[in-house]
């Protein structure tokens, strides 16, 4: 059975011009429990493939979307999207922009709330769910008076509240210094490994990605043009990284011009080069 | 193109609400040098910079641009020969086109008509935004409408240019064309100052490094030496690029210069 199952998904928003493709015959599986890390240039259609599996695009955000989607046993476009906020929790690049209430609980109690939740549900849940990013003692604060790191892992506690088997993320660390980097991608791995929960993620960080990460997909120009894991995917891109807008770890690039000194097995992890290195 | 010198002497910062930022700050900065500003979020390096060009006022000590005194003279003033392009482009753009984005400052500091017109399709052309002059900035996607940001403040041909976290969000494609604008300023004879958590870029594009850590300015060296510095290194939770602590654990090149790029390292092989 796989968790998400997607064949051959286009995706035109309103106003593109004929033949322009934000998405073009997109076909992936992902299994429950896989970290995908989804690569590519800006406007290469990481955005859409994020919004596509929780349902925001066509629901919220117009467009026509031709081939199959779906996601933990639903089909994003025909359910509402607070309805398929159950199953998938998404965090954006901004977290500012999802904040609106006073205190941090209350924020994490939005969505249960607006689900018609009952308040013990509530209260555990969201126990439960600060208690999972670390921000367990946060309940009182404001929203807008904690760290970026601790904004973007609160937008996490709040779509954990709603207990998804999904969680989508579209470039959580874009805006954050590098300790709220740290942060949010250890509570994803967390996330990942303990509750095991299918996180997909649009990331530039590749040094993250290539430990984390199960499996990569590449997209140029709303295509997939690679996947794999990331051993198998990243010293193939060494030579195209201009081309596609990505780049590979640095111990990827530098193995990839003396493959012999590591036995022509081309490492994507610091951890790996080290132990590969033959000086 | 006038030679400015920025000097801070002593100089400490503190808020209207109490808090110290920046605390007896000693340094020079010459025309022409490419410095990057590092530390986490919260160790003054922002309110340190923003000294520069007089966004910010010394509480302590004073900060001269050349020879102007930041104490007492305005910020339009200071802004002819120090430019400060914003993290975030939002915070700085405002026109309804391109065109008067960019024509905005020129017009501010004097010139005219077809003066600026000849300019803004100078630095147009230079950025590769010609095509978008008539466009609303918030109709480009954010990385364009940081390039924007960036262009405008470099049309009014500051002696000093000051970028805060220029590769913020942005992609390979982006950081490389901010790397390159950083090259042309270089080349330029102008004065560049990062501010930045980007490491790669720290190491690669500039030849010192402030690094600020509790509101003190802690070390004042070339990126090689920073990354073999451990002690600044874990008191100020900086993070090496890849490359470099590779070389390190693997002992490539010397132990007292970090190795900083990948071209480095091959060349510490041969």
């Amino acid at each position: 059975m796989s968790d998400i199952k997607i064949q051959n998904l286009t995706v035109q928003y309103l106003g593109m011009d004929e033949g322009e493709k934000a998405l073009d015959d997109v076909s992936i599986d992902i299994k429950q429990g896989e970290f995908v890390a989804i690569l590519g240039a800006h406007g290469a259609g990481k955005t859409t493939l994020c919004l596509s599996i929780n349902g925001i695009v066509p629901n919220m955000i117009a467009a026509d979307m031709y081939g199959n989607i779906e996601v933990a046993g639903q089909v994003p476009p025909k359910i509402p999207v607070r309805e398929l906020a159950t199953k998938v929790g998404s965090v954006f690049d901004n977290p500012e922009f999802q904040m609106s209430q006073l205190t941090v609980f209350e924020e994490v109690a939005l969505g249960l709330q607006n689900l018609g939740v009952d308040k013990e549900t509530i209260e555990k849940n969201i126990s439960g769910a600060l208690e999972m990013v670390g921000l367990k003692g946060f309940e009182e604060r404001s929203p807008f008076e904690i760290s970026g790191g601790q904004q973007q892992r609160l937008a996490m506690a709040s779509a954990l509240s709603m207990k998804p088997e999904i969680l989508v993320l579209d470039e959580p660390t874009s805006n954050l210094d590098p300790i709220g980097k740290e942060e949010v991608f250890t509570v994803t791995r967390k996330i990942n490994q303990e509750e095991g929960l299918t996180v997909v993620i649009a990331e530039h960080e590749v040094e993250v990605i290539a430990e984390f990460a199960d499996t990569i997909i590449l997209l140029e120009e709303g295509k997939i043009s690679k996947a794999g894991t990331p051993q198998e995917v990243f010293p193939e891109l060494v030579d195209i990284q201009r081309d596609i807008g990505v780049r590979v770890p640095q111990v990827t690039e530098f193995a990839s011009k003396v493959p012999k000194k590591f036995g022509n097995s081309i490492p994507v992890t610091l951890g790996e080069a080290i132990e590969g290195f033959k000086k | 193109m006038s030679e400015t010198t920025i000097k801070c002497n002593n100089l400490g910062h503190v808020y209207p609400n109490g808090v110290e930022a920046v605390k007896s700050v000693n340094v020079s900065i010459s025309q022409g040098e490419v410095i990057s500003v590092v530390g986490q979020n919260g160790s003054g390096k922002t309110t340190l910079v923003k000294h520069f060009n007089g966004l910010l006022k010394p509480t302590s000590g004073n900060v001269m641009v050349g020879d102007l005194d930041t104490l007492e003279n305005s910020v339009g003033l200071l802004a002819r020969s120090v430019g400060y392009v914003f993290q975030n482009p939002n915070h700085q753009i405002f026109a309804a086109s391109v065109k008067e984005e960019l024509s905005f400052g020129l017009k501010n500091i004097g010139l005219e008509g077809d003066e600026i017109e000849k300019k803004v399709n100078e630095v147009a052309e230079d950025f590769s935004l010609t095509q978008y002059l008539d466009l609303n900035p918030y109709r480009l996607g954010f990385s364009l409408r940081k390039t924007v940001g960036m262009a405008s403040i470099i049309a009014m041909e500051p002696s000093v240019i000051i970028l805060d976290e220029p590769t913020t969000g942005q992609d390979f494609l982006g950081v490389k064309a901010i790397r390159d604008s950083i090259h042309k300023l270089s080349d330029q004879g102008k004065t560049v100052i990062v501010v930045s958590h980007d490491m790669p870029l720290v190491a690669e594009e500039t030849n010192r490094v402030l690094v600020m850590c509790d509101t003190e300015l802690i070390f004042d060296d070339s990126p090689e030496k920073l990354f073999a510095n451990k002690e600044v290194l874990s008191k100020t939770n900086l993070l090496p690029p890849q490359i470099s602590s590779f070389s390190t654990q693997v002992k490539l090149g010397n132990t007292n210069d970090a190795i900083l790029s990948v071209e480095d390292a091959l060349g510490a092989l041969k």
